[in-house]
């Protein structure tokens, strides 16, 4: 897939929270989005940010091809976020995309349960929906710290059956994802979005069920393009960059 | 039409803008964003005899204008890139120049003795300054017998082109470039990464695995085209300039205090596209100011 550098303008900025907007981006020269695969990020350029110079890897969360929007979740974590939650409808951002590899698409035999976890949800949009275009019928497992912190659930409810764990019981189930009841049942396959310890918890689980499981890493990156190696996760192969043999990876190549 | 043609010892270069090893990959990672053959050539990933691992994750930290790496060299070795790699990039037409680095002297040299079979590799940049790794990198490039006893070494095993690469993390660089032109070396490129240091407070942890790495970016552009400038009025041979330069007017700034080329680093990660704007600044300044030859501008600072 080839990479394209393009400048995008704000059509919305929806403040999901404090923490949280959802940006909604067209490409500024009227042009059609490109395809992209579910999983695969893009690097926003940040500017307005006085401490920051890198591009911010931003996972895709869903292209809307009626509105030609592109998506993206976008939770305050410093400097550079801050800035592009500032930003405002008619504002510029440059991009770079699609990069990365994605997940797999699963056929509509296997059980499929996607669980995402705070800002980790977003990439299972995109890939939500793919699934159902394939005939899947994706289920999903979303954590979050309180009811006041699920995001986008109406937009899953709508792709496939939600089931929700949060830390204060506010919403769906008490406790961890990995304590969900729903992982009791046999799944073929688990996609995973989230925080490290999150995401390797969710690894034990699958390999106790039996189930494949791919996750999603969100390593620290400078250039996203394979050139600087900055953003290397240990593998059964050694050293590998997240933002060109990842940032998918299916839990038997990681060292977890 | 203005010429930019310049070179480095035997080496001619269709422009003066180089890409600095380590944050250019192979090229191919860039080939999406620009034509590689606009280039005046590209420096490779830093390769070593045998392949490398690197250092572990975290090996980046952002700071104020600038980032700090600790990759520590990761490479598939020598042998991979003259088999697998170099094949793929040898058609561009640009020069690819490779970035030699390793632990003991009998290292640089089993690489540079492996290039110079493959006659069509015409120059090589040798590291003696990286921070990120525990044995020899930074160490040779230090103290100027350490300079001198690399560049003699690898200047018998390699018949073309010989960059030194020198390291800012010294008293007096000159002394440092002075004794690479002694031992044959056609020409210093400077400067490698400032040695610095992030602690993230919250977590009272550095930020890189290995405590400290190498700071690059804009910060250390002042810093840079100080070192270029003195560099220039100590040696002969040809300086190659680089730290910092985001876009063709920080090029210029390298070039009017001394620097025959440039080469663009950390400015890659922030816009692919980046070298060819600069090579196009270029063209245009010289035009703006009625130079019909980059030639002309190297160290053609007034005061």
């Amino acid at each position: 897939m080839k990479k394209i550098i393009k400048d995008f303008i704000v059509r919305e900025r929806c403040e999901l929270s404090k923490m949280y907007s959802l940006l909604k981006l067209s490409p500024a020269d009227g042009t059609q989005l490109i395809d992209v695969h579910p999983g695969q990020f893009v690097q926003v350029a940040v500017s307005g940010s006085k401490n920051t110079f890198l591009r911010r890897p931003i996972s895709i969360c869903n292209i809307d091809t009626d509105r030609n929007e592109l998506w993206l979740l976008v939770r305050l974590a410093g400097d550079g976020t801050a800035a592009l939650l500032r930003s405002e409808r008619g504002d510029v951002i440059n991009l770079i995309l699609p990069l990365g590899n994605g997940f797999s698409i699963s056929s509509p035999s296997q059980s499929l349960l996607l669980i995402g976890g705070g800002v980790g949800v977003a990439p299972l949009l995109l890939l939500g929906r793919a699934l159902k275009d394939a005939g899947c019928k994706p289920e999903f497992l979303l954590g979050a710290r309180s009811a006041n912190d699920l995001l986008l659930i109406d937009e899953f409810a709508r792709i496939g059956k939600l089931h929700i764990s949060t830390d204060d019981g506010s919403a769906g189930e008490m406790g961890l994802v990995t304590q969900n009841t729903v992982l009791q049942k046999k799944w073929d396959m688990i996609y995973c979005c989230g925080p490290a310890p999150m995401m390797k918890a969710v690894a034990v689980e699958a390999r106790k069920i039996g189930a494949e499981c791919e996750v999603s890493l969100e390593n620290m990156m400078a250039c996203g393009l394979g050139a600087c190696l900055c953003c290397v996760e240990k593998t059964v192969k050694g050293n590998v960059c997240v933002c060109t043999e990842g940032p998918v990876f299916n839990i038997n190549e990681l060292t977890w | 039409m203005v010429n930019l043609n310049v070179n480095i010892g035997n080496l001619a270069l269709k422009n003066p803008v180089l890409t600095a090893s380590g944050t250019f990959g192979y090229g191919t990672e860039f080939s999406d964003f620009i034509d590689l053959s606009r280039l005046g050539g590209f420096i490779v990933k830093g390769t070593t005899l045998e392949p490398r691992e690197g250092n572990p994750y975290p090996r980046m930290a952002e700071t104020p204008s600038g980032m700090l790496n600790a990759v520590g060299l990761q490479n598939k070795g020598v042998d991979y890139f003259i088999e697998k790699i170099y094949p793929t990039i040898s058609g561009i037409d640009s020069k690819v120049i490779v970035n030699v680095s390793g632990a003991k002297i009998d290292d640089y040299v089993g690489v540079c003795r492996k290039l110079a079979e493959r006659t069509e590799i015409e120059a090589i940049e040798v590291n003696i300054s990286c921070p990120n790794v525990k044995q020899g990198g930074m160490a040779f490039g230090t103290t100027a017998a350490g300079a001198a006893q690399v560049t003699r070494a690898v200047r018998q095993a390699f018949p073309g082109t010989v960059i030194v690469k020198l390291s800012p993390n010294v008293t007096d660089i000159t002394e440092i470039a002075r004794a690479a032109e002694a031992e044959g070396a056609d020409a210093v490129s400077l400067i490698n990464t400032l040695m610095g240091m992030a602690i993230d407070v919250e977590r009272r942890r550095p930020c890189l695995s290995t405590v400290t790495g190498g700071l690059s970016g804009p910060a250390v552009r002042p810093v840079a085209v100080r070192m270029v400038w003195q560099t220039k009025r100590a040696v002969k041979i040809p300086v190659v300039g680089l730290g910092g330069i985001m876009n063709g007017r920080d090029a210029l700034e390298f070039i009017l205090a001394g620097a025959t080329a440039v080469q663009v680093g950390t400015a890659n990660f922030i816009d692919p596209a980046v070298t060819v704007k600069i090579i196009d600044y270029i063209e245009e300044y010289c035009q703006r100011h009625g130079v019909s030859d980059i030639n002309d501008l190297i160290g053609a600072l007034e005061y």
